[in-house]
């Protein structure tokens, strides 16, 4: 299946990019996921083992099973206001 | 209830008009603001940016909460993202109530879950050319956030008092 990342702030400056096509199989979490982009290298092996993740704008575990067509956002610490 | 992202500069009158009521005898406006100076370093300006879909939402949500709270729906927020110069007004938040207690507390109840969990993110610019990403706090490792008799100190994110 395949899921659309973005990255923020911090995160994006590691990965060069805001916004990555990803495939993954079917079932696999968001916690999985994150483990496929920091084994990916480059930048994104700095991402912390356990971020904050929203899927379709929702903040969400990395327990969570991603679908087809998800889009996952990786993001930093908020600091708003 | 107003609840906007925007990229242009706010304008606090207009926030403030957004609210009251003949029924309301309390009106109060918050407006954050950006310093000159962070941990005793100039700054030149802040860089925010948004998750903007999900931080229009999250932030709809948040005057959602409040107005439940204050048991008014005269609420209107606005969190402003790009480049801001030192006095730029960041984010605006006006509440008006029958009585002066529940705006306030409905008041400081928005700008604490703003802080606590808007998918906001602010870049310091310094004098020198460096510029930095502040810290922040991780949305949902708190307690939900209650109206605190002191202040909130957390390094780095708070840009105003």
């Amino acid at each position: 299946m395949r899921v659309r990342v973005l990255l923020f702030a911090s995160y994006r400056d590691l990965a060069g990019t805001g916004e990555l096509d990803i495939q993954l199989p079917r079932g696999a979490t968001a916690g999985r996921l994150i483990r496929s982009l920091r084994e990916g290298g480059d930048g994104l092996g700095k991402l912390p083992n356990e971020p904050v993740v929203a899927i379709n704008q929702e903040y969400a575990t990395l327990s969570t099973a991603l679908v087809d067509g998800d889009e996952v956002a990786i993001l930093p610490p908020v600091a708003g206001g | 209830m107003l609840a906007r992202i925007v990229d242009q500069p706010i304008e606090p009158a207009a926030v403030l008009a957004a609210v009251g009521d003949e029924a309301d005898g309390a009106s109060v406006l918050f407006l954050g603001t950006v310093r000159d100076h962070n941990d005793g370093r100039p700054v030149d300006g802040l860089h925010y940016e948004a998750y903007r879909e999900m931080a229009e939402s999250v932030l709809a949500e948040i005057a959602e909460e409040a107005a439940e709270r204050a048991g008014t729906r005269r609420i209107a927020v606005c969190h402003r993202t790009g480049e801001l110069a030192i006095g730029d007004v960041s984010v605006a938040i006006a509440v008006s109530t029958p009585h002066r207690a529940e705006a306030f507390d409905a008041a400081r109840y928005v700008i604490e879950e703003i802080k606590s969990r808007l998918p906001v993110w602010k870049r310091e610019c310094y004098a020198d050319g460096d510029a930095e990403w502040l810290p922040g706090d991780v949305p949902g490792r708190h307690a939900q956030s209650s109206v605190p008799g002191g202040p909130h100190s957390r390094r780095g994110s708070e840009h105003h008092g």
